[in-house]
Order: C-alpha cells, then structure tokens, then sequence
C-alpha cells in the first residue's frame, strides 16, 4: 500500500508538470488551432535563462520570477514576428513554422550554454517532506506551485475583464471584434501567457530530468498526450489529463511486469489510444460541428 | 435632421468577385432605417463594408468622420454596434457574460451594472436564464440576447443583419416592438436589413431598396409600402 501511495504522490507531482505544459498547448490551440510543437523547446530555453541569472548570483526567486517576466515577452515576440504572419497560411506552413521555432530553440540553447548536463537547484530541498517518506519536498513544490498556477489561471479567466476578452476571441473571433476586442493583441496575450506557464513547468521539472537542450521532449510528449486525453478544446480537461498520465504513467511502470522505466511511455500512450478510441474528442472535450 | 451616417460610391469585393456597385445613402440620426432586397442583393456586405468586414472602396462617414481603413473592433469604439447575420452569440458562455462582453470598451463598471439589470428588464427570459450556456437557449431567445449584447455598448447606431431570420412569426412581432422601443426611447438610430420586407417596413421610417449591389429605390417607408409597383416588382408581396 505504501509503494502504492508513494507512486501515486510521485505521479501527481510529474502530472503538475504535464498539466502545465498540456495548458500552455492548449492556450495555443484555442488561440491558433495549431499544436505547438516548440513549446516545450520554449520552456527549455526559459529555463537556462534562469539557470543563467543564478550562476550570475541572482536569488532563486528572483531568478524565478524576472524569468517568467521575460519569457512572457519572448512567447508575445515569437507570435509577433514569426506566427501572426502566417495566420491565414495553410496548416503545412504553419507546421514547417513549428518545427523550424524547435530547431532554432534547440540549436541556439546548444550554442549559447552546450549541450552538457547541467545540475539545477531546487529552492524546496529533496529532503521527506513533514517528515514522511512518502513524497519529497520538491515533489511537494511541484505540486504547490502548479495547484497555486492553476487557481490563478481560473480566477484571470472567470473574473477579469481582460481574461472574459481573451475567451471570447478564442471561441468566436469576429464577434469578438464586433464588440470591439482587439483579437489579434488576445492571440499574442495567449502566447505570452502559454510561454509563461511552459516557463514554470521547466523550470520545476529541470531538477528531476537536469538541465540541458534536450530535456522537454518527453515532458512535452507527455504534455500532448494529456492535452490530447483531457481534449483539446478544454483547459480544464488539459489538467485533469496531466495529472491522470503522470498517475498512470507511474503505475504502470511500477506494476505492470516488464515495463518498467523503459517502456511506461508507450503504455501511457497505449491508454490514450484506448481512450481516444471511445472518446474521439477527449475526456472533456468537445466535438466541434462544422458547417460546410 | 443631422445625417448620422453617410455611405458614399461603395464598392465592396470578394477576391474578385464584385459584391456592391457603386451604392450610396444615409440614415439620419435618431431614425429606423431599413435595407430591403433579395438574397444576394448585396444587404449583408453593406453592413459588413460599413463595419470594414470586407474589402472596400468609396466614402462611409459617421457623424462626420471617415470610417475607411479603420479596423472593425476600433469602429466599435464610435458608438456602432453590429448584430451580424446568425447573431454571433458567444455559445460556450453565460448569457450574463455575453452581455458583459457587449461592454467590454466601456470603462464605467456601475454603468455596466446598471444596464445589465435594464437589458433583463427588456428581456425578461434572459434574467431567467442568465447562468446558463448562451447556445442552449432557443433562437428568439439568442436574437434577444444579440440585441441586448448591441445595446449594452450604449451604441449611437445599430446594425441588424436579418434579425427575424429562422423565428416564429410571434416571437418576430415581438422582438420588431422592442426595436421600435429602443429607437423611440433611447434614441438608439437603427439601420436592419430584412428579407421580411413588410414587417420591416411596417417598423422603418426610412427604406432603401438594393439589388444587385445597387440603391434602386429609396424613401418613407410608409410611401414604399404603398406603392404596389415597388412592392411586386421588388418585395415580392
């Protein structure tokens, strides 16, 4: 029972990461109606900023927070200059878009810092958390920080004005604009934001996976398998959907014989499928009628 | 009377396509203006071009100035509040947040308020409804609540694009009393094009009928109701 509880601890504080990147690509793809495939590249580079202002003898939490303010001006430039040209292209230039963002990402990452490992620190410790051996100090960060995140994302998007504004140009554009929103400002807010929250999954997560430029690519796969799972159209599925990989993905690997480490991503994918193939639109998703 | 709204030579594209000729008018302030014409008459664009939805050349000046080459949330902030074709309501949302989002360019949050309570004064079934998904209610009702997201812009002109389309005859009546209503007691001036070209006219002070992209008639809608040419050769009725 108590590698059981202990699994499913480890699973919620990995699923907060999945969460928050699941978000971040659904922010995108309410805004766009594109996967962003350089999202979790994105984060990467955010967190080596922050890992750069420490070695520069910034303060954890200082680091913490002028990296989150830059990486929300980076995800408004990056739609500015590269995305908000191609938004009446067709979907294959926007996807050569993508991929084209990932590798420069990726490659300015190696060039800037190499591509070694590097230690990030943790401001929470690694120590049993109150005590108990049931999850660590910086799981239970993980988790605190997310849960903190994600009341905040609710209550700018339930109850501020500019919050209300960004819905309404994500589900019906030109209405929006007919009652004056600025919605193409509202797509690179989303970008901002997205860019943000990815900032905040990387930054959490870079002391469990280490810190280098290829650290995001199976957080973000996992990160699509929950937005996919959760359905694309809904954030709040996004969540619930980070969380139930990250449970899953553990347990899996821990008590199916012969998985293990190795093969709990295929089998964490395995069960999307399975899912999918009941729920096409996703646990919360919804289907989306097209007049034709 | 002063001239609210003056349409001069427009000329509206789609692609290549050539959907407005040339088509000029005005509506006065404080009137109910109607649009009248077939399908494809070139009704809709003309809302559209005025609202700068589609691609056009010619004059359109509002209260004095030029609306050309401005984007259409910035037209909003003039005082001009479209209810398009279909009615644009905001599905996934609350019918109290659909109203909120009509005065999303207003800044005086007690006003706001205040006039979210006088909409459901209006509109009675919306107070009713208002925690609900704004698509689970019934057509007449989503019409309602367009008009009702119009208004709560405080807006000098309103446009609207075919409200009786898809309604029950009725809830029409209805919905054309609460127009008159809002143009005699808010002095909202009101510009509606209408397929329904009686009922329209029985409501208008002013008509203009279009055809193919075209002003081909014009003046009192009483006058235009009377004239039996007009109405079989354009109105069909």
């Amino acid at each position: 029972m108590e590698l059981f509880t202990n699994q499913v601890l480890a699973g919620i504080a990995t699923g907060a990461i999945y969460a928050c990147m699941a978000l971040a690509v659904v922010m995108i793809y309410q805004a766009i109606d594109h996967l962003n495939f350089a999202q979790g590249e994105m984060a990467m580079f955010s967190t080596f900023i922050s890992w750069q202002l420490m070695q520069w003898g910034v303060p954890y939490w200082a680091a913490f927070v002028i990296t989150l303010v830059l990486s929300f001006i980076g995800g408004i430039a990056i739609e500015r200059i590269l995305f908000k040209p191609l938004a009446k292209a067709p979907v294959l230039t926007n996807v050569a878009g993508f991929i084209a963002l990932f590798s420069i990402i990726n490659s300015s990452a190696g060039l800037i810092w190499d591509f070694t490992i590097k230690q990030y620190p943790t401001p929470f410790g690694s120590s049993p958390f109150l005590g108990s051996q049931l999850v660590s100090t910086h799981q239970a960060g993980m988790i605190g920080v997310t849960v903190l995140l994600l009341l905040g994302l609710y209550f700018f998007f339930q109850y501020t004005r500019i919050g209300l504004a960004m819905r309404a140009a994500a589900s019906v554009p030109e209405s929006a604009r007919l009652v004056g929103i600025n919605t193409s400002w509202m797509i690179a807010l989303g970008w901002g934001m997205a860019s943000a929250i990815g900032s905040i999954a990387g930054m959490l997560i870079a002391p469990v996976v280490f810190l280098e430029p290829n650290m995001m690519g199976g957080v973000l796969i996992y990160g699509f398998a929950a937005a996919v799972l959760g359905g694309l159209t809904s954030p709040f599925g996004a969540v619930v959907g980070g969380f139930l990989v990250g449970i899953f993905e553990n347990l899996a690997g821990t008590y199916i014989p012969g998985v293990g480490n190795e093969l709990k991503l295929p089998i964490a994918l395995a069960l999307i499928i399975s899912v999918l193939v009941v729920k096409p639109a996703g646990l919360f998703g919804r289907h989306i009628v097209k007049r034709v | 009377m002063t001239v609210l709204l003056n349409v001069k030579d427009l000329r509206a594209y789609y692609g290549q396509v050539q959907a407005l000729h040339g088509l000029s008018f005005s509506l006065n302030e404080g009137s109910l203006t109607t649009l009248l014409g077939a399908n494809g008459a070139g009704k809709t664009t003309t809302l559209r071009a005025i609202c700068n939805m589609v691609r056009s050349t010619g004059g359109i000046e509002f209260d004095g100035k030029p609306l050309n080459n401005r984007s259409t949330e910035s037209i909003v902030r003039f005082g001009i509040a479209h209810v398009p074709q279909g009615r644009g309501t905001f599905t996934t949302m609350t019918v109290e947040e659909n109203l909120q989002l009509g005065a999303i360019t207003r800044k005086d949050n007690a006003g706001i308020v205040s006039d979210i309570e006088r909409m459901y004064a209006h509109f009675p079934v919306l107070k009713q409804r208002h925690t609900q998904q704004a698509g689970t209610l019934s057509g007449g009702e989503q019409q309602m609540l367009a008009v009702a997201r119009a208004l709560m812009l405080r807006p000098r002109l309103m446009l609207l694009d075919e409200p009786s389309f898809g309604l029950a005859p009725l809830v029409v009546r209805d919905l054309f009393g609460i127009l008159g209503k809002i143009n005699r007691e808010d002095k909202v001036s009101i510009l509606v094009v209408e397929q329904n070209a009686q009922l329209a006219l029985e409501l208008a002070d002013q008509a203009y009928v279009i055809e193919t992209g075209r002003i081909v008639m014009s003046g009192n809608a009483k006058d235009i109701a009377n004239n039996e040419e007009i109405r079989k050769s354009y109105l069909g009725y």
